[in-house]
C-alpha cells in the first residue's frame, strides 16, 4: 500500500511551515532515516527523515512552497514490491486512514469541578480522653519521641541529616537516637542539602520512609528542586504508581538575632504546592501525635518546627499510640466575640492577645490550624458563624501568606457570615534585620493582634 | 543494505576512541584507579556469542524503530511537547541491561524510551503515554519524561537535568539500608555531569560504599553546547577521582564493550566497594529534542558516525558474517520489530485521552 507522507509538525507549536527543499527526486529509492527533504519552521530549517522505506514515488507539494499546513500530504512513497507509477497515479488509500485527523485532541471540556467532599467542622477535644494521663515534656522531646515511637515499630523508618547522629542533634532533637538505632538507621550526611534530600527522596520511591531533617529550612531551600520536583510531583507524574512516603522537617522561622538568611518562615511557599501536606505544630502534644502521623503518612509531608518553641513545656498524653489526623484544626481557646487564627509560633501572639482581650471584657476563639496544607477551612468558618469577625496571624511575610490563604477561604465560604473585613497581622515585609529593636518590629507582636481584634469589632 | 556496517569491524580495535569533530575528550579507553582495585583492559571486550548478538540486535532495533516511530507520531502532532530521541545511543542501555541482574534499578533523565523499553515496559504502554493516553504508563498524566515502572524496576523519567543521579544514589541507599544484593544504575549526560549535585551525590556514594553505578552517555553534546564548551574536564571517567571512585571510558558505540565494562562496574558495586562511573562514549544522531536543528555540528559529522560506528549495523555485520545467520533470519527479526512498534502507535493512537476525572485523581494518597 503506498505510504503518505504527511507534513510534519517540527516544534511544540507548529502549525505550519515553508516546505524549503526536496533533497531526494520522484522515484529515489528511500530508506528509513534518509533525510528527504528540509522545512522550514518560525525558529529553524529543519531535515525530514524518513521513517518507512520504499520509492519516492509523487511529490505533492515542490520546493519553496509556503504556509504548508502541518499534516498535509506532501508525498507518496511506494512501498517494497509496489509499482511506483501507479502508487503515484491512484489516489492514495491510506489518506483515509491517517490517524492525524481522527487522533486530534477532543476540545477542551470543561474543568470538571475539584472533588469536594463536604468536611465537617473538627472538634479535637475528643483528641484526648478525660482521664488520659498526661506528662509535661517540650517540644523537643515530643519530636524525639515520635521519631524513637515510629522507628521502633516500622523498620522502614530512618532518620538523615546534619549532625543528627554523633552530635546528637544541631539543636538536639535526635538526642539518643543514634544510640537506640544505630548508623545505619541515624546518618549524619554531609553538609549537602540538595544531595541528601535527592538521596532521601529515591530512597522514599523505594519505598523507605525517610525523616529528613534540615537543619533549619532556610537550608532546604539549596534542596527545593527535589522537594517540589522530585517528591511532591511524582505520584501525578507516575499516574499514581510511585508514592513518596517522606518527612522533610527541621527548624523553621526566625529564632532570634540571626539575621535575614537565617529567619524565614516557608509555610505559604511549601503550602502553594499540590502533592505536598504541610504541618505546623504550636504544642508539644500537636508536635508528637502529628509527627507520628507525618511518619506513617504515605505522602511527602513538610513539618515545619519552630527553634524557640522547641524548649517550650506542655501536657503531652502518656504513651506510645497518640497520632493525631493530619489536616484538622484545634480550636485552643473558646469565645464568641472574634475569631484568632493562627498557626505554629504564631499561637503565642494569638493566646496572649486573647488573654489580653479577656481582660477588657473580649472573648476572643483561637483557632490553631495545626495543618497548613490542607487547612481545615471548615473549622474556621464554623468560629466565624459564631463570632462573625476574624483575624489571622503567622510571622511569615504578607505577600501571598498564609494569612492571605486564610483571608480568600473566608471570602469564598464565609462572606455572607462576616459584620467586617477579615485583618491579619503578619511579619513585616523585609527582610529580618539583625539589630534587636528592628527585628522585634518585624515581627508580629501581641499589641497588633490586640488592635487589629478591636478593629474588626470596631472598637 | 549492509554497506553502512562495512567499517563496523574496527570497533574493536577503536575502543575508548569516538571518531569525528573530536572534542579534547578523545582520549584513550583507561580505567582511572581511584582504587587499586580499578580495572584496566588490555584487549577488547569478550566477544558475544550468537544468541547475545541476537538479543542485542533485536532489543536496540527495538529502540532505534521506536524511536523513528516516535519522532514520525510527533511530526504528526500526535506527540506533544519534548520528545528527546535514543538513536544512536542503543547500545548503551541495552549493553548495560544485558550486565544486570533482576531487581537492580534503572533511572535517567529525559532521554528515556530506549531505557523503558531495554527495562522490558511494554512498547504499547510507553507510546500510548507519548502521545498521552490513558492506556499510557502514567496513565497520560507524565508524558515522554515521566514514566515509572516498580514492576520493572524503572523509576524515571526525571526532567531536571541532573536529579536523577541523586535520586539514584537514594536507590541505591534502599539497597545498602535494606542488605538485598541489587545494585541501583543512574544514568545521565555530559551535560548532567557538569550538576553540582552530582558531585554531592559521588561524595555520598562512596562515603557510605553505597551499591550505584554511574553512567554517563556522552553524547557530546548538552542541547547545542558541545563538551570542550562546558567541561574543564571533559574525560567524565575522572569526575569521580577527587571521591576515590573507580572510572573507565568506554565506546559507547560498541554493545560488546558496554556488557563487560558493565559486569566489572555492577560487580564492584554489588560486592559493597561502592560506586563505580563509566563513561559512554556514544552519540545521537537526531537532535537534542525534536524541535532543534542541531546546527552546531557538521552534516559529516553525523553521517561519518551513523556509517561507521552504528551500534545495530556492528551487530548486524557479525549475525551475518561469523554468525552466518541467514540475511531472511535477520528480516524475521526486522518484521517482529516493526509489528510492535507499528502496534504501539496504532494503539496509542486509537487509545483515548484520559478521563477529565483524572485531573483529580494521584496528586496525594
Amino acid at each position: 500500500m503506498p505510504i503518505d507522507v504527511l507534513m510534519p509538525a517540527l516544534s511544540p507549536t507548529m502549525e505550519s511551515g515553508t516546505l524549503a527543499k526536496w533533497l531526494k527526486k520522484e522515484g529515489d529509492r528511500i530508506k528509513s532515516g534518509d533525510v528527504i527533504a528540509e522545512i522550514e519552521t518560525d525558529k529553524a530549517t529543519m531535515e525530514v527523515e524518513a521513517v518507512d522505506e520504499g520509492v519516492l514515488a509523487k511529490i505533492l507539494i515542490g520546493d519553496g512552497t509556503e504556509n504548508v499546513a502541518v499534516n498535509t500530504r506532501i508525498a507518496i512513497i511506494a512501498g517494497e514490491g509496489e509499482d511506483a507509477s501507479a502508487a503515484a497515479s491512484g489516489p492514495a488509500p491510506a489518506a483515509a486512514a491517517a490517524p492525524a485527523p481522527a487522533a486530534a485532541p477532543a476540545p477542551a471540556a470543561t474543568v470538571p469541578a475539584a472533588p469536594r467532599s463536604e468536611v465537617p467542622a473538627y472538634d479535637a477535644t475528643s483528641e484526648v480522653p478525660a482521664g488520659t494521663e498526661m506528662v509535661k515534656m517540650t517540644v523537643r522531646e515530643a519530636l524525639r519521641d515520635a521519631m524513637a515511637e515510629e522507628m521502633r515499630r516500622d523498620a522502614d523508618v530512618f532518620v538523615m541529616g546534619e549532625e543528627v547522629a554523633e552530635y546528637q542533634g544541631a539543636y538536639k532533637v535526635t538526642q539518643g537516637l543514634l544510640q537506640e538505632f544505630g548508623n545505619r538507621r541515624v546518618i549524619d550526611t554531609p553538609i549537602t542539602e540538595h544531595g541528601f534530600a535527592g538521596v532521601g527522596v529515591g530512597a522514599a520511591l523505594a519505598g523507605l520512609k525517610p525523616i529528613v531533617e534540615f537543619m533549619t529550612f532556610n537550608f532546604a531551600m539549596q534542596a527545593i528542586d527535589h522537594i517540589i520536583n522530585s517528591a511532591a510531583k511524582t505520584l501525578y507524574m507516575s499516574g499514581g504508581q510511585l508514592g513518596c512516603p517522606i518527612v522533610f522537617r527541621g527548624p523553621n522561622g526566625a529564632a532570634a538575632r540571626v539575621a535575614a538568611q537565617h529567619s524565614q518562615d516557608y509555610a505559604a511557599w511549601y503550602s502553594q504546592i499540590p502533592g505536598l501536606k504541610v504541618i505546623q505544630p504550636y504544642t508539644a502534644a500537636d508536635a508528637k501525635g502529628l509527627l507520628k502521623a507525618a511518619i506513617r503518612d504515605p505522602n511527602p509531608i513538610i513539618f515545619l518546627e519552630n527553634e524557640i518553641l522547641y524548649g517550650q513545656s506542655f501536657d503531652v498524653p502518656k504513651g506510645d499510640d497518640f497520632v493525631l489526623p493530619i489536616g484538622k484544626a484545634r480550636v485552643a481557646r473558646v469565645g464568641h466575640h472574634v475569631t484568632l487564627v493562627s498557626f505554629g509560633i504564631g499561637m503565642t501572639y494569638a493566646l496572649k492577645a486573647a488573654e489580653a482581650l479577656a481582660g477588657e471584657g473580649i472573648e476572643a476563639e483561637v483557632i490553631d490550624l495545626r495543618t497548613i496544607r490542607p487547612m481545615d477551612v471548615a473549622t474556621v468558618v464554623r468560629s466565624i458563624q459564631k463570632t462573625n469577625r476574624c483575624v489571622a496571624i503567622e510571622e511569615g511575610w504578607p505577600q501571598s501568606g498564609v494569612t492571605a490563604e486564610i483571608g480568600m477561604k473566608i471570602m469564598e465560604e464565609a462572606f455572607d457570615y462576616l459584620d467586617a473585613p477579615v485583618a491579619r497581622v503578619t511579619g513585616k515585609d523585609v527582610p529580618m534585620p539583625y539589630a534587636s529593636n528592628l527585628e522585634k518590629l518585624a515581627l508580629p507582636n501581641v499589641g497588633e493582634v490586640v488592635a487589629a481584634a478591636k478593629a474588626v469589632l470596631y472598637r | 543494505m549492509a554497506t553502512s556496517a562495512a567499517k563496523a569491524s574496527s570497533s574493536v580495535a577503536s575502543r575508548g576512541k569516538t571518531t569525528a569533530a573530536a572534542a579534547k575528550a578523545e582520549k584513550p579507553a583507561k580505567a582511572v584507579t581511584g582504587k587499586a582495585n580499578g580495572a584496566t583492559k588490555a584487549a577488547g571486550p569478550k566477544p558475544f556469542s550468537r544468541e547475545e548478538d541476537l538479543v542485542a540486535y533485536r532489543e536496540m532495533l527495538l529502540i532505534r524503530r521506536f524511536e523513528e516511530k516516535a519522532g514520525q507520531l510527533y511530526g504528526m502532532g500526535l506527540i506533544g511537547g519534548f520528545c528527546h530521541l535514543y538513536i544512536g545511543q542503543e547500545a548503551v542501555v541495552v549493553g548495560m541491561q544485558m550486565a544486570t541482574k533482576t531487581g537492580d534499578q534503572v533511572i535517567t533523565g529525559y532521554r528515556d524510551h530506549g531505557h523503558m523499553l531495554a527495562c522490558g515496559m511494554d512498547a504499547n504502554g510507553v507510546m500510548a503515554e507519548l502521545t498521552g493516553r490513558r492506556g499510557g504508563y502514567s496513565r497520560g498524566k507524565g508524558g515522554s519524561m515521566h514514566m515509572f515502572s516498580r514492576e520493572k524496576h524503572f523509576y524515571g523519567g526525571h526532567g531536571i537535568v541532573g536529579a536523577q543521579v541523586a535520586l539514584g544514589t537514594g536507590l541505591g541507599f534502599a539497597n545498602w539500608y535494606r542488605k538485598n544484593g541489587s545494585v541501583s544504575l543512574a544514568y545521565f549526560g555530559d551535560g548532567a555531569a557538569n550538576q553540582g549535585q552530582v558531585y554531592e551525590s559521588f561524595n555520598m556514594a562512596e562515603l557510605w560504599s553505597l551499591p550505584v553505578v554511574y553512567i554517563i552517555e556522552n553524547n557530546r553534546y548538552a542541547m547545542g553546547t558541545s563538551v570542550s564548551r562546558a567541561s574543564a574536564q571533559t574525560d567524565f571517567s575522572k569526575r569521580g577521582v577527587s571521591f576515590n571512585i573507580p572510572g573507565e571510558q568506554v565506546d559507547g558505540m560498541d554493545v560488546q564493550a558496554v556488557r563487560e565494562a558493565g559486569l566489572r562496574a555492577i560487580e564492584h558495586a554489588r560486592a559493597g566497594k561502592g560506586p563505580y562511573i563509566l563513561e559512554m562514549q556514544t552519540y545521537r544522531y537526531r537532535g537534542h529534542s525534536m524541535s532543534d536543528p542541531a546546527k552546531y555540528r557538521s552534516k559529516d559529522e553525523v553521517e561519518k558516525m551513523r556509517s561507521e560506528r552504528d551500534p545495530i549495523e556492528q551487530v548486524r555485520e557479525r549475525l551475518l558474517g561469523k554468525h552466518k545467520i541467514a540475511e531472511d533470519e535477520i528480516k524475521k527479526i526486522d518484521a517482529e520489530v516493526r509489528r510492535i512498534v507499528n502496534e504501539s502507535a496504532e494503539f496509542a493512537t486509537v487509545d483515548p485521552e484520559p478521563d477529565v476525572s483524572e485531573l483529580w485523581t494521584d496528586i496525594t494518597l
